[in-house]
C-alpha cells in the first residue's frame, strides 16, 4: 500500500499562496479556516525561506493519540483523518499538533469552538467516498477519484509535492542531486574559496 | 515510544491506492496526465449548449455527486504567463477546478491567483445589474435605459464639441478579437483618444525595444529561460508578478544558471538569487552602465555580434565611460565589487537573458532605462539566441495583444501608426472607403507638425496616463477642440494610475462617466457626483471565448466555461450595442457575423488576419490556434516546439510573427532574431525599419543572416519593386500580383510578397542592425537623469530632467518646472510601488475573491527599521503617508529589511478608501470588494516619460507620521 507524504522543497518554494487558495478552492473551506498555509522564516533578511505547512498525516500522530473522543483514524494509505460527528471541538489537538493543523470555524454562538478542521489529504471522511455528505464536512475526494491533493498539483513551481512517500522521496533525490552538481554549491568555489 | 493509541481506528477507507504522484515536470508530462484528470473518469468536451442552469441559481458552486461533468479547457485571466485552466461545469455551474498538466506553459501550476479563478463563475461582487446614479444613489436600470441615456449625452457631446471629447479607455483584460475591435471602434467614433494599461505598464519597453531591434515584444519565451546560463532581473519581482514563471527559472538555476537580482528592494524572487544587487529606485541607467564599463574595460562584449549585428556602439561606450565605478556608487549606491561581480557573471555566462518589468519603465526616463538593457544585451551578444534575448514579462493576461491590436491613442492594430497609409490599409481591410473613416473624425488642426497643419486623425490622443489632464487643463492649451467631457473607463482600475486626488476633481467635472467592468472598481466611489454616472455589467473572459497573446507572443484560445452571469454581456456585445447606436454596426460589423447581439468572435479573429501583417498575426486562424489548445500536451516544455501528432515542429501557439496566410503553415517565431534557424522554420535577423543608412553610416547587418537565407547579407525591407530586382516577381501567382503591385511587405493583403521572401529564406522586414542610438529619441545615447521628486538635490545638477514641453501627445507636459523645486526636506523618503502576489492590477477583482481576499487584508507600507527608529514607528502601527503633491494615505506599518533605509514600499492593488477613509457606502450594495484599502497612488505623483507619457510610479517621495 502506498504511504502518503507530503514534501515543500524550500529551495522552491516561492510564496505564492497557490496551495492555500487551491485548497479554498477545492473544497469551499470558509474564510478563516486554514487547512494549508505558507510560513516565511527570515521574512525579507538574505537567507529568507519559504515553506508550505498543513496536516503532515503523521504514522504516529499526536493529535490522534490525545483526543478524548478518539475521533481519527488512519485509512490504509497513511492518511489521517477524522470523523467530525465524534469531533467535540475540544482542541486538544490543537496542543498536541507540532504544525499548528487544526483549524476551527467560527460559529455564531461567540467563544465557541466549531468541529476540527484540517487537511485531508484531499480523502474526504467517513461518510461514502464521493456523496454530498463526505463534500459538506470535509470537502472533494480526489483520492478516491483517483487523483492528488489539489495543493500539490497545483503549486507553482512544483515545490510541493504529494503523493506515496516513496515516489515523493524519488523526486526530491533526483533534484538535490542536480542542484549538488551547481559549482557554487559544492565544487572548485566552495572547496577553494569557502 | 510510541505515541500510538493501542486501538486502531478500524474504519479507516478502502481508498484506492492513487494512479501517481504530483512532481517535478521534466519528463514527467505523460506520467503526471496519467495521474490527473483522464483517471478521474471526466468526460472531455469543448462544445455542446451549455445548460441554461446557471446564474443566479448557482447557490450552490460545489460539485454534485452523480451529475455529468464537462471539461473545458481556458486559459487564467490574471497575468501574461498564460497558464491553462481546467473548469468543471455541471449544469452550466463552474463546480471544479483541475490542473492543466497539458499546457506546455504551466504544466498544472498556477499561483494564487490562478488557483482561485473558478470563484469568477460565482461572483458575489460582482456588478449584477447596469446602475445609473441618480440624486447621489445607485439604481438599478434596464440595459436599454443605460445604453439609451449614454449614447444621447455622447452625440450631444460629440455636436457641441467633437468627437475627441469622449474618450474611450480600454483594456488589456480583453481578448485579442475584443481588443481589435475596440480600437477599430474608436475610429468609427472618430477619435485617437483611446488608449489602454500598456500605457501605464510597458509603453516605454515597447517604444524603447522596437526602436533598437524592430518588434517592441519579448524575445524569448518562459520556457526558454530553461536554456539561460545566466539571468538578470532589473525591477522585475517574478516570484509575486509571474509566479509560474519561477518554474522555468528555478530548473533553470537547478541546471546551473546564475540568477542576479538587481531592485531597490529584497523581494521573493531576490531570496532566490545566487546575488541581490540593492539600488536606489531611479537609477536604473547607472546601474547598467556600470556594469558595461567593466564589461568594456575588460573586453568581455561580443566584438564580432556588435560589428555585425549593431550600429552605434561606439556611442554607448563613449557614455559608460562617464560611469566609472566610482561616480555609478555616488548614484545608485552599488559598490564597485558588487557590479564587477554582476558583470563577470554575466560575461562567464552565455547565453544570458535579462528580464524587466515595471521597475525598469515607470519612470520618467523609461526609454532610456529599457534601451540600456538592451545595450547590455547587445554588448554581450546575448540577442537572437535561445537561453538569452531580453524576456520582458509583460503584465495582464493579454497586454500583449491588447498592445499589438493597439488600443493605443498614437497607433492603429499591428503598430501602422496614424499616417494616411495606415488608414488606408485598414480601410481597406474593413471594406470602407478612407474617405468615409475620415469623416468619421474633426478634421481641423491644432498643432502644427514641421510648420504643417496636421488633422486629428493623424495626431496621436491623448495617452490614459494623462486623462485626468486632458479633463482639466485649459482648452487653450490642448491640441484638440475642446476637453474631454465624457469618460467611457471600459476595464481599467483607476487606482493604478497616478495623482487621484486630481483625478476626483477630473471626474466630478465630467459631464458623463461610464464604468464597464465585471466590478463596479474604484471609480465607483472614488468622485463625489450625484448624478451623469454608469456602471455597466461586462462579463469575465471566462464567460466569453477568443484568443488571448501571452508575454512569449503565443496566442491560446479560451472556450467559454459558463454562461455571462447575472446581466452581464461579453465587451464585444456591448461595443456592437454602441455602435448600432451611434449608427455604424453596419460599416463596423461588414465582415463579421452577427449571433444575435453578439459578434461571431471568429469572423473578427479572421478579419485581423487579414491586416496584421506588420507583426505576423496573419497566420494564426481561429482554426490553428483552437488545433494547438487541442493538441498542447505535443509541444516540448523547453523549446514549445510539437513533437509529433498533428502539428509536428509547429511552435506552441504561433508565437508572432507567423508570418504569411494561415495556408502557408507558418510554424510561429520562438525567439526573436535567432539567426540559426530558417525565417521559415521561425528564424530571424533584426528589423530593418530605420532606414538602410544614417549619417553615411551602413544600418544593414553585415555577413549575418539567417540560416538558408539567399542574401547572404544585410537587405532592406521586402517590397513588389525588390522582387522585381531580384528577379524573384515570377514566384508570385497571378493573384498575388495583383495584390502586390505597388505594396510592401506590410500592405500586400495576399500575403505573397511574405510568401516569397520566406522561400528564399529572407525576413520580409529585411535584416539590418539593431540600433543602440535612437537618434529620433530626445535621448538618443540612454543618459541617467533624475527623478521629478528626488531626495538627492546634489545630483540634479549633474542629471537635470528634461524642459517642459508645450505639446506632448496634445498636452503640456512639465519636467524642469517640477524638479527645481526641492521637497526632499518635508519629504524625506523615497517612495517606491509593487505587486503583491495574492491581487492583480487594481485589484478590484481579486479583493473581491475571498480566497484571495483572506491572505491579504490591510494596505500597508514596507519601511526600514532605521527610518522607522527616526520617526518613533513601530511594527503594525496604523501611519499617514504623504506625497509632496498633497495626497495622503492610512497604512499599516512593516517595518523590515526589505526595503532600505530611506525607502518606503507600499503595493498598488488597494482601493475603496479615500485619504483613511471606508466608501463602503459608496458601492452599490452588494458589490464591495472584501478587502479595501487606501489606494497608493492617491500619494503618486506627476511625472511622464519623454517618448510615450508612461506614469512615474517607482520614484516619489513621501513622509510618514504615526495616525
Amino acid at each position: 500500500m502506498a504511504r502518503m507524504k507530503f514534501l515543500c522543497d524550500a529551495d522552491r518554494c516561492i510564496e505564492c499562496n497557490g496551495c492555500v487558495t487551491a485548497c479554498k478552492n477545492e473544497h469551499e473551506v470558509p474564510w478563516g479556516v486554514n487547512r494549508r498555509r505558507v510560513i516565511t522564516l527570515d521574512d525579507g533578511q538574505p537567507g529568507e525561506k519559504s515553506i508550505s505547512v498543513a496536516c503532515m498525516h503523521c504514522s504516529d500522530a499526536p493529535c490522534q493519540a490525545v483526543c478524548p473522543v478518539d475521533c481519527f483514524y488512519t485509512t490504509d494509505d497513511g492518511i489521517v483523518l477524522h470523523d467530525k460527528n465524534l469531533c467535540i471541538g475540544c482542541g486538544y489537538c490543537f496542543y498536541a499538533c507540532p504544525f499548528g493543523a487544526p483549524q476551527y470555524p467560527q460559529q455564531s454562538s461567540f467563544g465557541a469552538r466549531g468541529k476540527m478542521d484540517k487537511c485531508t489529504f484531499c480523502a474526504g471522511g467517513p461518510e461514502d467516498d464521493m456523496s454530498q455528505a463526505e463534500y459538506e464536512q470535509y470537502g472533494r475526494n480526489r483520492i478516491a477519484e483517483g487523483t492528488l491533493p489539489l495543493c500539490a498539483e497545483m503549486c507553482s513551481t512544483k515545490a510541493l509535492i504529494a503523493g506515496d512517500g516513496d515516489e515523493v522521496a524519488d523526486i526530491y533525490r533526483e533534484r538535490v542531486l542536480r542542484r549538488g552538481g551547481r559549482p557554487q554549491t559544492w565544487g572548485w568555489d566552495t572547496a577553494y574559496e569557502g | 515510544m510510541k505515541l500510538k493509541k493501542k486501538q486502531q481506528a478500524e474504519r479507516s477507507n478502502a481508498t484506492p491506492a492513487p494512479a501517481g504522484l504530483l512532481g517535478e515536470a521534466i519528463n514527467r508530462r505523460t506520467f503526471l496526465r496519467n495521474s490527473g484528470i483522464t483517471a478521474g473518469g471526466a468526460a472531455l468536451a469543448f462544445t455542446g449548449g451549455p445548460s441554461m442552469m446557471k446564474k443566479a441559481t448557482a447557490a450552490s458552486t460545489s460539485p454534485q455527486a452523480g451529475v455529468e461533468t464537462e471539461v473545458i479547457r481556458s486559459v487564467c485571466t490574471h497575468c501574461s504567463v498564460g497558464c491553462g485552466v481546467m473548469a468543471e461545469v455541471q449544469n452550466g455551474v463552474w463546480t471544479g477546478q483541475e490542473p492543466d498538466f497539458d499546457s506546455p506553459i504551466n504544466m498544472g501550476a498556477h499561483c494564487a491567483k490562478g488557483a482561485s479563478v473558478r470563484e469568477h463563475g460565482h461572483g458575489e461582487r460582482r456588478l449584477k445589474y447596469p446602475m445609473k446614479l441618480v440624486a447621489g444613489k445607485w439604481t438599478q436600470v434596464s440595459w436599454d435605459e443605460a445604453m439609451g441615456d449614454i449614447t444621447d449625452q455622447m452625440m450631444k457631446i460629440r455636436e457641441e464639441s467633437s468627437p475627441d471629447s469622449v474618450y474611450w479607455l480600454g483594456s488589456a483584460k480583453f481578448n485579442n478579437e475584443q481588443a481589435y475591435l475596440f480600437r477599430k471602434f474608436a475610429a468609427m467614433w472618430g477619435t485617437n483618444n483611446v488608449d489602454h494599461q500598456a500605457r501605464i505598464c510597458h509603453s516605454t519597453t515597447v517604444a524603447g525595444v522596437a526602436n533598437t531591434w524592430g518588434y517592441g515584444a519579448m524575445t524569448n519565451s518562459y520556457n526558454d529561460m530553461q536554456n539561460s546560463k545566466a539571468m538578470f532581473f532589473i525591477g522585475s519581482n517574478a516570484a509575486e508578478a509571474h509566479p509560474v514563471a519561477m518554474q522555468h527559472i528555478l530548473k533553470a538555476k537547478e541546471n546551473g544558471s546564475k540568477l542576479i537580482v538587481v531592485d531597490p528592494r529584497f523581494t521573493r524572487t531576490a531570496a532566490h538569487a545566487d546575488q541581490y544587487v540593492q539600488m536606489r529606485p531611479g537609477t536604473d541607467v547607472p546601474v547598467i552602465w556600470g556594469i558595461l564599463w567593466h564589461v568594456f574595460e575588460n573586453g568581455w562584449e561580443d566584438k564580432e555580434f556588435i560589428q555585425q549585428r549593431v550600429y552605434g556602439m561606439d556611442q554607448i561606450r563613449e557614455e559608460v565611460a562617464k560611469w566609472t565605478p566610482d561616480e555609478v556608487e555616488r548614484v545608485s549606491g552599488i559598490p564597485e565589487a558588487t557590479l564587477k561581480q554582476a558583470a563577470q557573471t554575466m560575461a562567464e555566462n552565455r547565453p544570458g537573458t535579462i528580464v524587466w518589468c515595471m521597475g525598469g519603465t515607470q519612470h520618467t526616463i523609461g526609454n532610456n532605462n529599457t534601451r540600456a538593457y538592451c545595450a547590455m544585451q547587445l554588448a554581450l551578444g546575448n540577442m537572437g539566441v535561445s537561453g538569452g534575448g531580453a524576456n520582458i514579462f509583460r503584465g495582464h493576461d493579454n497586454v500583449q495583444g491588447a498592445t499589438d491590436m493597439c488600443i493605443l491613442s498614437h497607433s492603429l492594430p499591428g503598430y501602422f501608426g496614424l499616417s494616411d497609409g495606415a488608414w488606408k490599409h485598414w480601410s481597406g481591410v474593413w471594406g470602407l472607403e478612407t474617405d468615409w473613416v475620415r469623416s468619421r473624425f474633426d478634421l481641423d488642426s491644432y498643432e502644427k507638425v514641421k510648420d504643417k497643419d496636421v488633422p486629428t486623425i493623424n495626431r496621436p490622443g491623448m495617452p490614459v496616463s494623462r486623462w485626468i489632464d486632458g479633463v482639466l487643463e485649459d482648452p487653450e492649451n490642448i491640441a484638440q477642440k475642446d476637453n474631454i467631457r465624457a469618460m467611457v473607463l471600459w476595464g481599467h482600475a483607476p487606482n493604478s494610475q497616478t495623482r487621484l486626488p486630481e483625478m476626483k476633481v477630473a471626474m466630478e467635472k465630467l459631464d458623463l462617466l461610464v464604468v464597464i467592468d465585471p466590478y463596479p472598481t474604484h471609480t465607483a466611489i472614488l468622485p463625489d457626483r450625484q448624478d451623469g454616472m454608469y456602471l455597466l455589467p461586462a462579463c469575465t473572459q471566462f464567460e466569453t471565448s477568443g484568443s488571448v497573446t501571452a508575454s512569449n507572443r503565443s496566442l491560446q484560445w479560451r472556450h467559454k466555461v459558463i454562461e455571462p452571469l447575472f446581466e452581464s454581456l461579453p465587451d464585444h456585445t456591448i461595443m456592437a450595442k454602441f455602435a448600432d447606436k451611434f449608427g455604424f454596426k453596419d460599416q463596423m460589423f461588414k465582415n463579421i457575423a452577427m449571433n444575435g447581439e453578439e459578434p461571431v468572435i471568429e469572423d473578427v479573429t479572421r478579419e485581423f488576419n487579414k491586416g496584421m501583417w506588420t507583426i505576423g498575426y496573419t497566420g494564426q486562424s481561429p482554426e490553428r490556434i483552437k488545433e494547438h489548445m487541442e493538441h498542447r500536451a505535443t509541444f516540448n516544455e523547453v523549446t514549445l516546439k510539437a513533437e509529433g501528432g498533428p502539428l509536428d515542429g509547429e511552435y506552441y501557439g504561433l508565437p508572432w510573427p507567423c508570418w504569411g496566410t494561415p495556408e502557408m503553415k507558418h510554424p510561429g517565431t520562438p525567439n526573436l532574431y535567432d539567426t540559426s534557424k530558417s525565417v521559415a522554420d521561425g528564424g530571424l535577423n533584426f528589423r530593418a525599419r530605420f532606414g538602410v543608412e544614417h549619417e553615411g553610416t551602413n544600418l544593414l547587418a553585415e555577413g549575418s543572416y539567417s540560416l538558408g537565407a539567399e542574401i547572404e547579407d544585410g537587405y532592406p525591407e521586402f517590397t513588389a519593386d525588390m522582387l522585381k530586382q531580384l528577379g524573384w516577381w515570377d514566384d508570385l501567382t497571378d493573384d498575388e500580383k495583383a495584390s502586390a503591385e505597388g505594396k510592401n511587405w506590410k500592405t500586400d493583403v495576399s500575403g505573397g510578397i511574405q510568401r516569397v521572401a520566406i522561400e528564399h529564406g529572407c525576413a520580409p522586414f529585411g535584416n539590418a542592425k539593431a540600433r543602440a542610438v535612437v537618434w529620433t529619441f530626445p535621448d538618443p545615447v540612454p543618459i541617467h537623469r533624475e527623478p521629478l521628486y528626488t531626495p538627492r538635490r546634489d545630483l540634479v545638477a549633474d542629471y537635470p530632467t528634461y524642459e517642459d514641453r508645450k505639446s506632448h501627445y496634445r498636452l503640456p507636459t512639465r519636467y524642469a518646472s517640477i524638479q527645481a523645486d526641492d521637497y526632499s526636506k518635508d519629504y524625506p523618503l523615497i517612495h517606491t510601488s509593487g505587486r503583491l502576489v495574492e491581487y492583480e492590477g487594481g485589484g478590484d477583482e481579486s479583493r473581491s475573491n475571498p480566497w484571495l481576499a483572506e491572505l491579504q487584508q490591510d494596505m500597508f507600507v514596507e519601511i526600514n527599521p532605521a527610518d522607522a527608529n527616526n520617526i518613533a514607528i513601530k511594527d503594525e502601527q496604523m501611519v499617514w503617508l504623504e506625497g509632496p503633491e498633497g495626497g495622503k494615505i492610512k497604512a499599516k506599518a512593516m517595518v523590515t529589511n526589505r526595503v532600505g533605509r530611506g525607502v518606503v514600499f507600499t503595493p498598488f492593488h488597494f482601493g475603496g478608501h479615500y485619504e483613511g477613509e471606508d466608501m463602503l457606502a459608496k458601492y452599490p450594495e452588494g458589490a464591495a470588494p472584501y478587502v479595501r484599502g487606501d489606494a497608493d497612488n492617491t500619494t503618486m505623483t506627476y511625472g511622464y516619460d519623454s517618448v510615450t507619457q508612461m506614469q512615474e510610479s517607482k520614484v516619489s517621495l513621501c513622509k510618514i507620521t504615526a495616525v
